[in-house]
């Protein structure tokens, strides 16, 4: 059982640490310009120099506790997470209660639907220049992009998971004497957690893409700000670093999201992992 | 398990009274009164049921029996509510039917049990809709987990029990509203022989104890004769009651016995011609599509 995650392990890091091993060496030897690909020893220690407080420990400027997340990347990351949660809850705010009226009136589906489908495809990012006349520069239109992309994920989902309850839930409620209030309230919207759960996922997948762009065109801090003025200053070491902490940061979110998915939806079939 | 050890026990008990609760009341509980269910269908209609006259006594258990599309769950979904006749009327306690209610509870052959509740939960629904105290509601759902040996499962939600275990959650949130009905439409019928059999004894103990009308469709012949006071035979298309006859044997009902196999003969005759009816109409709709 060891010896078999043992293997496992070593099996998944082989080809990781074989590419690295050879971009060092390609690095060290001389074969690359340092300014168009920095070696992996250097973008380490700039991710450390990145993640590391600017200044020496002074109990006059503040607790240790301070000091410890005064490093230039924990801001960063925290000012992405602040936007991506905040753009998400609008998002998604609106999206939940408009995708269950959606999906339990046909009326309001026949209404709605069509112009949900045309601004559908267009990409968050096309929304830009739009975002910049409306908010300026700023969290705003920051915000504003990240909720478009967080949006229509969970609204097609809600819709989907309304529109999918299976009728023998509904049956089996009426015949205990439910109203369709409580029918709406105790059965279609439990009944429709794991499509809106899913969709929740995929929007603030989507919103975690958004505010890489939306930060290196409209604010001037965050992680996808921090690789954008990188590389004005030719610091390609930064440039990756950063790009590292973002997927590490995509990943914790995800993860985190998932861990909570499996919490709600633990009298869900399939859903064992 | 009831497995007399006489092979003729069922025919000598025959004397004696048919174990089963006592009607209490106006005899005719449920009353189906011309009843014709017609269904749209691509290209035409189907009659699910025609003419359907039936009259059910209080704490009668009644079998619908027949073979697939012989209309038995249609006249069960029409009595429970769901579905309305084309023509006629049914009443329980006298009162039209015209929408589902607690008054006549229904257990699916798929459960129904709401995943996203734990057993307990399934089974308090019913009473936090009615609008009992907590305290009551507590009190209630522990008595049907004792009664349905649900009690070291209060917690779990439905995917983490058998078939048999999920019906009987169906049962006891059924129970739980003390419905003078009980409509069942084939419960069993996902279930393996033994543990179909074990839910059969409960429920006729139930039956005993509550005094419910039951209604209990089905298509295995065994189950209708080991269950029923009464057993009503439909036909195929049009769904007419082609029999309706009482079986006089004693309770606990020995499927061995002489007596339960000849009226096992007389039923099979009956509902393999309706089946040989539904085949040759299913064939022709294949090869006419």
């Amino acid at each position: 059982m060891q010896t078999s995650r043992l293997r496992a392990l070593a099996e998944g890091l082989a080809v990781p640490l074989g590419i690295l091993a050879i971009w060092q060496i390609a690095c060290s030897a001389g074969l690359v310009n340092p300014m168009v690909l920095p070696s992996p020893a250097a973008v380490a220690v700039r991710w450390w120099a990145y993640l590391a407080p600017l200044e020496a420990y002074d109990p006059a400027q503040g607790s240790w506790f301070a000091w410890l997340f005064s490093g230039e990347m924990l801001h960063d990351a925290l000012a992405s997470l602040y936007r991506v949660v905040v753009g998400f809850v609008v998002g998604a705010g609106l999206a939940l209660p408009l995708g269950l009226f959606m999906g339990s009136s046909d009326v309001i589906y026949r209404h709605v639907n069509p112009l949900m489908q045309v601004l559908r495809p267009i990409p968050p990012i096309a929304y830009i220049p739009l975002s910049i006349l409306w908010f300026g520069l700023g969290n705003a239109p920051a915000v504003f992009l990240i909720a478009i992309g967080a949006f229509f994920p969970v609204l097609m989902n809600t819709i989907a998971g309304v529109r999918h309850v299976d009728g023998i839930y509904i049956r089996a409620a009426r015949s205990l004497g439910a109203s369709r209030m409580t029918i709406f309230r105790r059965v279609i919207l439990p009944a429709a957690t794991p499509y809106i759960l899913s969709g929740a996922r995929i929007g603030i997948g989507t919103a975690f893409i958004v505010v890489i762009v939306a930060e290196m065109i409209a604010v001037n801090n965050g992680l996808g700000f921090r690789i954008l003025e990188a590389r004005e200053y030719f610091w390609s070491d930064k440039i990756i670093a950063g790009m590292l902490t973002i997927g590490a940061l995509g990943l914790l979110i995800d993860m985190a999201v998932s861990r909570l998915n499996s919490h709600l939806l633990r009298w869900h079939r399939g859903l064992e992992s | 398990m009831s497995v007399q050890p006489h092979p003729i026990a069922a025919v000598t008990e025959r004397a004696m009274p048919v174990s089963g609760p006592v009607a209490s009341g106006a005899p005719s509980h449920i009353v189906v009164t011309g009843v014709d269910k017609v269904f749209a269908v691509p290209g035409g209609e189907v009659v699910a049921l025609k003419d359907i006259d039936l009259t059910i006594n209080r704490g009668e258990f009644v079998c619908l029996l027949g073979p697939s599309g012989c209309g038995k769950s249609t006249l069960l979904n029409a009595i429970a509510g769901f579905s309305h006749p084309t023509r006629g009327g049914i009443t329980v306690e006298g009162r039209a039917v015209a929408e589902p209610g607690p008054d006549r509870g229904m257990v699916f052959q798929e459960y129904a049990l709401f995943p996203w509740m734990t057993v307990a939960q399934n089974i308090a629904f019913g009473l936090e809709i009615k609008g009992m105290a907590r305290a009551a509601i507590e009190k209630r759902v522990a008595e049907l987990l004792d009664m349905l040996k649900l009690a070291e499962f209060r917690d779990r939600f439905p995917k983490d029990l058998s078939g048999g275990m999920r019906q009987r959650v169906a049962i006891a949130r059924v129970l739980a509203l003390d419905s003078p009905v009980m409509l069942m439409d084939e419960p069993f019928g996902a279930l393996d022989a033994l543990t179909r059999r074990s839910l059969q004894d409960e429920l006729l103990r139930i039956w005993a104890a509550t005094g419910k009308t039951i209604v209990f469709v089905t298509h295995s012949i065994e189950e209708s004769i080991y269950l029923a006071d009464r057993i009503v035979v439909l036909t195929y298309r049009p769904g007419t009651i082609k029999r309706d006859l009482r079986v006089e044997l004693p309770r606990p009902r020995d499927s061995a016995s002489a007596a339960f196999n000849a009226l096992k003969r007389d039923l099979s005759a009956l509902v393999t011609a309706e089946q040989h009816r539904f085949e040759q109409v299913e064939m022709k709709g294949l090869t006419t599509d």
